[in-house]
């Protein structure tokens, strides 16, 4: 098998960008970068498959990884908060140590396999049928029991995630919009209406209270004729005759007292 | 070259479109770009213009005939607006993001077949861009590439309503993803492919909507999630998120945000017709005429599909209130998925049935089906409903305690003769003049 030009002249353009990506990855300093620098590197590994013919792996590369894995981890991310960054404190013991030993580890043994297989002829060209086909066959056929058992090792650990999300949370049922309704209409009465807005002075909320003018007095508007504690013929001459604003000031300000609310809307 | 292989069978178009000359690739890409360009002025003028309708208003009609080029010069207005960026802003990826939501929009277009083989000056071709073998994959991929976009402009925005529409972005298109993916499935196990022209063959003898309705249902649901339109457009919640994730942006970088939008509908109503509506295949009575599919005329059926969808978008817009979060969520995870789990396990399962037993005849699986019907009805009937013994609970009026309310049997008086004198014998009464009136009267 050879390489053919196109696919040389894309690996040399797709190679660096993806290496640049995983240093960008490494040496960013916030953490949102550090992830797109990661999307960067997967979105040219998967060209890079599809350039050596494999199309089916270098879309779903960019679907799952991309597209699914690195958005949750932005997701996550972007939750923390935007300047969040790494501490250095170092919280399990000998981590770096460990961390770095493990690292030297692995790329040795990636360095050995990639050394071991330049001199060894590839096997020989892509299954027989399309792309799909193929690695349908070879996963759906040959290899059932394989995949059988990585699915359910996956559901397990999805299983497991959503154990450890919901236990310990009561489970509470879920309430529907009548029954939030119902609850707010028969709850503390307080609850029940609205209030006087922040600045209005009122002693009450009812209709059947009059509102006062700044100079004490009522307001003749908010007298209404239907009522008949608040008549307008019978109370509206009477405030203006006797200017009653200032009882109605020293009441609303010992029921204050009395209640020791901020809110000076309750009588 | 290989030889190509006989129209009509799998592959033919990517045989056919691998022959272009690069000059008609090029061609193709500025048609194409320009279509998505004027489609999407011209869907600003129509959703103007049917949302105008709807509420029984104009819409924009002064300028151009018909008001059509009122979104060109809102398009120019637009670049000559001042381009601000946030001083919290994250520069680089504030300024990218635009560009990573619309580039993926306009990708997606490649892969969709316009119309079949046609000659253009003397080469044979097909009216596509590209054919992939795995063509339908395209569109995913770029609509997750293209929430990146959306994703990061709220975040690098570096504000708190933005950053909310990103996460609410970000969360709504990873779950109407999967909806969407597997809507596809069984359109791809009934064609054999995923190459978009061989779904498009493969519909010959009857659309997939009649076909695969349930897929056809779960698809139109969840593109209008993944496209974040109203009802489900969420991340820019203009009632709850200011603007939602593109808060912060103005002038052209603004513009791209408006123009990824629409190029995504655009996009998406023409993956719907390619998957589900025989592509650019005529309608049913007139594909009775000979010689209708064939030549350019098929890119008047397919666009006038095309349409059909972009319509629909626009008839949701106008109609449906915006879905609460926990609602919309709900709807993806907990029925559109696992019904479109049911749907393709039925789907395989009758594939399967049909192709190595071969006995499996329309009849019997209209039988099966009227009898996994009348079980499902028979099993909805037993279910005690809840609903009822809330009704009985909920009856009695709520009781009030001490509050002040008028008395049930409370006449209501008609208005005292002062004041009807009042009324009458003053000029017209303004809304905002009747308490002042009052007030001399009194």
């Amino acid at each position: 098998m050879t390489t053919t030009i196109g696919e040389a002249i894309g690996f040399w353009i797709l190679g660096p960008v993806a290496l640049a990506g995983g240093l960008g990855m490494v040496f960013s300093r916030n953490a949102v970068h550090s992830a797109l620098w990661l999307v960067l590197t997967m979105l040219s590994l998967g060209v890079i498959y599809m350039l050596q013919a494999a199309p089916f792996l270098g879309f779903t590369q960019i679907i799952v990884y991309t597209g699914a894995i690195m958005m949750l981890f932005v997701f996550v991310l972007m939750m923390v908060g935007r300047d969040a960054s790494d501490s250095v404190v170092e919280v399990l013991r000998g981590q770096r140590v460990a961390a770095a030993v493990l690292g030297i580890g692995l790329a040795g043994l990636m360095i050995g396999a990639v050394a071991q297989s330049v001199g060894v002829p590839l096997a020989a060209g892509a299954p027989s049928g399309s792309n799909v086909g193929g690695l349908g066959l070879l996963v759906f056929q040959r290899y059932l029991l394989a995949f059988e058992l990585t699915s359910a090792l996956i559901i397990t650990g999805a299983v497991g995630a959503m154990v450890y999300t919901f236990a310990g949370r009561a489970k509470s049922k879920a309430i529907t919009q009548k029954e939030r309704v119902a609850e707010r209409l028969r709850g503390p009465l307080e609850k029940f209406g609205s209030r006087s807005g922040p600045g209005v002075f009122a002693t009450a909320d009812s209709v059947a209270t009059p509102a006062l003018l700044p100079d004490g007095s009522v307001a003749p508007e908010s007298l209404s004729a239907i009522i008949e504690a608040t008549a307008r013929e019978r109370l509206g001459h009477a405030t203006e005759l006797s200017r009653p604003g200032d009882e109605h000031d020293t009441a609303a300000h010992s029921h204050h007292a009395e209640r020791g609310e901020i809110q000076g809307s309750q009588t | 070259m290989n030889p190509l292989p006989p129209p009509g069978t799998p592959g033919y178009t990517q045989a056919l479109l691998a022959d272009d000359p690069i000059w008609l690739t090029i061609v193709k890409v500025v048609v194409v770009f320009a279509l998505l360009l004027v489609m999407t002025l011209f869907m600003i003028w129509l959703e103007r213009r049917v949302v105008g309708r709807m509420q029984q208003r104009p819409g924009p009609n002064w300028n151009g005939p018909f008001g059509l080029l009122q979104s060109l010069a809102d398009g120019l207005k637009l670049a000559f607006k001042e381009d601000i960026r946030p001083v919290l802003a994250d520069k680089a990826v504030f300024f990218i993001a635009p560009v990573i939501s619309t580039i993926p929009a306009f990708v997606a277009f490649a892969v969709i077949p316009l119309g079949p083989e046609v000659s253009i000056f003397g080469h044979h071709t097909a009216l596509q861009v590209a054919d992939l073998p795995v063509g339908i994959l395209v569109v995913l991929a770029c609509s997750s590439v293209g929430v990146y976009g959306i994703v990061l402009s709220g975040w690098a925005s570096g504000s708190p309503y933005p950053l909310l529409g990103s996460l609410r972005s970000a969360a709504q298109v990873i779950s109407y993803e999967l909806a969407l993916g597997l809507s596809i499935i069984a359109v791809v196990l009934y064609a054999g492919s995923l190459s978009t022209a061989d779904i498009v063959s493969a519909q010959q003898n009857g659309w997939y909507i009649w076909l695969l309705p349930v897929s056809f249902i779960v698809f139109a649901i969840s593109m209008v999630g993944e496209t974040n339109r109203a009802p489900f457009d969420l991340p820019e919640a203009e009632s709850e998120l200011v603007g939602g994730f593109h808060t912060e942006y103005s002038s052209l970088k603004f513009a791209l945000f408006f123009l990824a939008e629409y190029v995504n509908m655009v996009t998406l109503s023409a993956v719907a017709t390619t998957l589900f509506l025989g592509g650019w295949m005529a309608p049913w009575p007139l594909s009775l005429i000979p010689g209708v599919n064939s030549g350019w005329l098929p890119v008047v059926w397919f666009i006038s599909k095309m349409f059909v969808f972009l319509f629909v978008y626009i008839w949701l817009r106008g109609t449906l209130p915006r879905q609460r979060y926990d609602q919309f969520m709900r709807l993806g995870w907990k029925i559109l998925i696992p019904v479109s789990l049911v749907w393709i396990v039925a789907v395989a399962t009758l594939r399967v049935l049909r192709n190595q037993y071969g006995t499996i005849s329309a009849p019997v699986v209209l039988m099966v089906g009227a009898v996994v019907l009348v079980v499902a009805i028979v099993v909805a009937l037993m279910l005690p409903d809840r609903a009822a013994d809330d009704d009985d609970a909920g009856s009695e009026p709520p009781v009030v305690g001490t509050y002040p309310v008028p008395p049930l049997d409370l006449t209501v008086p008609t208005s005292p003769p002062k004041r009807r004198r009042a009324v009458s014998r003053g000029p017209a009464p303004e809304t905002a003049a009747v308490g002042s009136g009052q007030k001399e009267d009194a």
